[in-house]
């Protein structure tokens, strides 16, 4: 809980200060496109996470976003599927990989970070083939209007993804923080073994994760694809899986595993967004985006670990 | 005694809240063997901590070869002749025996390449004053825990070690390994080192001690001198009270009412099946040696580790199981070996390590409820006595006879049919050990199955109805109360 509210107070220290500097972060435009954003990284995110919190990860995200972004295109735009259809196609297939990747994980028992670095070069790869190296679009959406609006329409002033954000983050909090599935899920990070001494299913849990994820990955990936509205193969969705990662490890999420929390990844979430909000209302040149954001990732967690260490001291002394 | 080679006087510790060490003495004499004994938390780790450079004591002196000395830090200790052999080992797997010996410390040529034949050469020299004749180059991976074990006794030697702290050197050795250390241990007396042995195996101290210095809540309860070494004189200063060590009658048990095991084939032993029966209400003991299969067997009828073949019959109908969820269904519970890995999840509380096998009894809908929980959680801590502040602890902060009790709540909360304990008081001091025994005989009397493995003679030939031994994979005899005795059990152990 600890490590949350460090990032909690970052992050309302970032919108004050943020918000005296450039008064228009405050303006309905800036806030409204900053939660739109939030809803898309805050999906994946949480699917990123659950995978964290069992110890794995998934590097393939960014290069699924690609695919399925390309195939979206495809079946709407080429194919004229109906809409629901063209969603279900995508959401099902993307999902599949997340069996895959949980097949090879706990069955073959390939190190996650193999299984998805590997997805990762294959889906990007597989993406740019079968678009033909174009970019790819949505046009006007003639005949899917709604669907689109799911990714750029608000409701009652508040930006569509936000609110599917907020469903999806109370399901799972109720899923990781109060369901047997979920203690399973901390357990199975925590030392495996013992969890299997208990009569846990490891492998399904585990798969479970990977699965979770994918569906997260597809459901975030299709509203991304609509609000940048053109998929360029080579290029979307690149590094989107390390946003999710930080966005866990800001949130409290342990790369070892069995530590984690909806609420830390939600503000994990926001908290990156901010920053990069942050170098463009500040006139910051945008080439240094990463590196602000990998300067303020860094400082969060060297100030997590002395704080650690000063406590660790304290009490054995 | 001989001329003191170590004195600590008047050693008194204190941690926040806790006095650790109050006002300690202890002295050793050149080739002489120290038994330190008491319970867990005693203030014994502390001690040897203090001597070992790791901790400062707040008062009192340490005298070496009637120098006064500071040991401010582990090098120190080394530079004064002092040498550990921890309870887990401190060796490298992926080295060889002479790169553990020499490790930081390498003989050289031309300045930075290491002087392998050099190197092999002196280990081995140090290897075979312990009796390990093997050569240098031995990766220590193909070395049994015993022979890694001689491997860090080497790696003290050869810093000079004028005195040895040995703090649970058996715990994971078998019977004859155990043997054979005792006897390195008395040449090693012989050769003028001087030895700090810490154990809870009050046999083997009775065996090579000369003296036994005993603690009780951090401080000194009392020595006993080499021929007023016995049992009940030492668990008299350790406990500060006499515990009888009582012959309790045989359980009766219904000898039609059995748990069968037949012709189970485990993957480390796969040509030798092996079948028994334990009655309801009775504890068999499953003695041998470490590695004679034991453990494979209860992996393999807990379900952890698939059988390749056989079958387990309860209330006379054969019942699958292909995984630990199937035996727990079938109410078969195992309280393994390793308790900090397999046992428990340490970093979780002992309210989720109660209720982890048992969650869907604790929730509706899959959503977990937590005051069902603690109710539970509360009630188990106190009927098996778990000392904690409360359920929320994390398991890690218990001591281990406390985690093992943590253990055994998880499974007494659902209904046991056969409880399978692995080395059930492995680590666990006395105090704690004799309530897990009761709480054993409670549930066989309540018509518990138990198979109780233990590499300690005393526990077997005390707490089993009937023992059977393992050698190599298959059960060389199963003994009655009345027939068994240490050599019965040894004999069929080393497979005669």
């Amino acid at each position: 809980m600890r490590k949350e509210l460090g990032t909690f107070v970052l992050l309302v220290v970032l919108c004050i200060v943020l918000a005296i500097l450039n008064p228009s972060f405050v303006s309905g435009v800036n806030l409204q496109n900053l939660t739109r954003l939030i809803g898309i990284y805050g999906i994946f995110s949480i699917g990123l996470g659950l995978v964290v919190i069992t110890g794995g990860i998934d590097l393939s995200v960014g290069s699924v976003f690609a695919l399925l972004g390309v195939l979206l295109s495809i079946f709407l735009v080429e194919w004229q599927l109906p809409a629901a259809a063209a969603v279900l196609l995508v959401v099902a297939i993307t999902t599949s990989l997340g069996v895959f990747n949980g097949f090879l994980i706990t069955k073959v028992k390939i190190q996650p970070f193999i299984v998805t670095l590997c997805g990762l070069l294959f889906y990007r790869g597989l993406a740019r083939f079968v678009a033909n190296d174009e970019t790819k679009g949505f046009g006007a959406a003639s005949g899917f209007e709604t669907l689109q609006s799911m990714a750029t329409g608000s409701l009652l002033g508040i930006p569509t993804p936000f609110i599917i954000l907020v469903v999806i983050s109370v399901i799972a909090w109720l899923f990781l923080h109060r369901s047997i599935f979920g203690r399973y899920l901390f357990a199975v990070g925590r030392n495996e073994t013992a969890a299997r001494y208990s009569g846990i299913n490891a492998n399904l849990v585990v798969a479970s994760a990977y699965v979770i994820c994918s569906f997260l990955t597809a459901i975030a990936g299709i509203l991304l694809a609509f609000y940048t509205n053109s998929i360029s193969p080579s290029s979307h969705g690149n590094f989107y899986e390390l946003y999710g990662i930080a966005a866990a490890v800001l949130g409290g999420c342990s790369l070892r595993g069995g530590e984690g929390s909806i609420i830390g990844i939600l503000i994990g979430t926001a908290l990156l967004q901010v920053l990069q909000n942050l170098v463009n209302l500040l006139g910051i040149p945008s080439s240094l985006n990463f590196a602000v954001m990998g300067a303020v990732i860094l400082i969060g967690v060297v100030a997590d670990q002395l704080l650690r260490q000063r406590q660790a001291a304290k009490v054995a002394s | 005694m001989s001329k003191p080679i170590l004195e600590m006087k008047g050693i008194t510790k204190r941690f926040p809240g806790v006095l650790a060490l109050g006002d300690v003495d202890l002295a050793v004499g050149e080739g002489e063997v120290i038994a330190l004994a008491g319970e867990n938390g005693a203030g014994k780790s502390t001690l040897m901590k203090i001597l070992g450079g790791v901790y400062q004591p707040d008062e009192g002196t340490i005298v070496i070869n009637s120098k006064v000395t500071a040991i401010r830090s582990v090098g120190d200790a080394g530079a004064n002749g002092i040498g550990f052999v921890h309870q887990e080992l401190n060796v490298l797997d992926n080295l060889t025996a002479a790169e553990n010996v020499y490790l930081g410390r390498e003989p050289r040529k031309i300045g930075f390449i290491v002087d392998r034949a050099k190197m092999n050469a002196d280990a081995e020299v140090f290897l075979k004053r312990l009796g390990l004749d093997i050569p240098g180059r031995t990766r220590l991976s193909e070395l049994s825990i015993a022979q890694q074990q001689l491997v860090e006794i080497a790696k003290a030697l050869s810093l000079n070690a004028r005195m040895l702290i040995m703090d649970e050197p058996t715990s994971s050795l078998t019977l004859t390994e155990t043997e054979r250390l005792l006897g390195v241990i008395k040449e090693l007396r012989d050769q003028g080192v001087s030895i700090i042995y810490i154990s809870h195996r009050l046999g083997e101290i009775k065996e090579i001690a000369d003296r036994v210095v005993v603690l009780r809540d951090g401080r000194n309860a009392g020595v006993l001198e080499r021929d007023e070494i016995n049992h009940e004189a030492i668990v008299k200063l350790m406990v500060g009270r006499d515990i009888k060590h009582t012959d309790r009658p045989q359980n009766a048990t219904d000898v039609s009412d059995t748990v069968k095991v037949h012709g189970l084939r485990t993957r480390r032993y796969p040509n030798s099946p092996i079948s028994f029966e334990i009655r309801k209400g009775e504890i068999l003991g499953f003695a041998g040696l470490v590695g004679a299969g034991r453990s494979d067997a209860a992996q393999a009828i807990f379900g952890v580790d698939v059988p390749l073949s056989g079958t387990v019959e309860m209330d006379g109908k054969a019942i699958s199981i292909a995984s630990a969820r199937d035996a727990i269904r079938n109410g078969i519970f195992l309280v393994p070996e390793d308790r900090r890995n397999s046992g428990l999840i340490v970093d979780l509380s002992i309210r989720e390590n109660i209720t982890l096998p048992s969650l869907d009894r604790y929730s509706s809908g899959g959503l977990v409820s937590r005051a069902d929980e603690t109710k539970k959680a509360e009630e188990m801590s106190e009927r098996l006595r778990v000392k904690a502040p409360s359920v929320e602890s994390k398991a890690s902060t218990l001591s281990g006879g406390n985690q093992q009790k943590v253990v055994l709540a998880k499974w007494l909360s659902l209904e046991p049919k056969l409880l399978i304990f692995d080395e059930p008081t492995r680590g666990i001091d006395v105090g704690a050990k004799s309530e897990i025994y009761q709480l054993m005989r409670e549930l066989a009397a309540s018509g518990v199955a138990i198979l109780m493995i233990s590499s300690d003679m005393e526990e077997v030939l005390g707490e089993s109805d009937r023992i059977a031994v393992m050698h190599e994979g298959t059960i060389t005899g199963i003994l009655d109360r009345a027939e068994a005795n240490e050599e019965a059990v040894m004999r069929l152990a080393v497979g005669h």
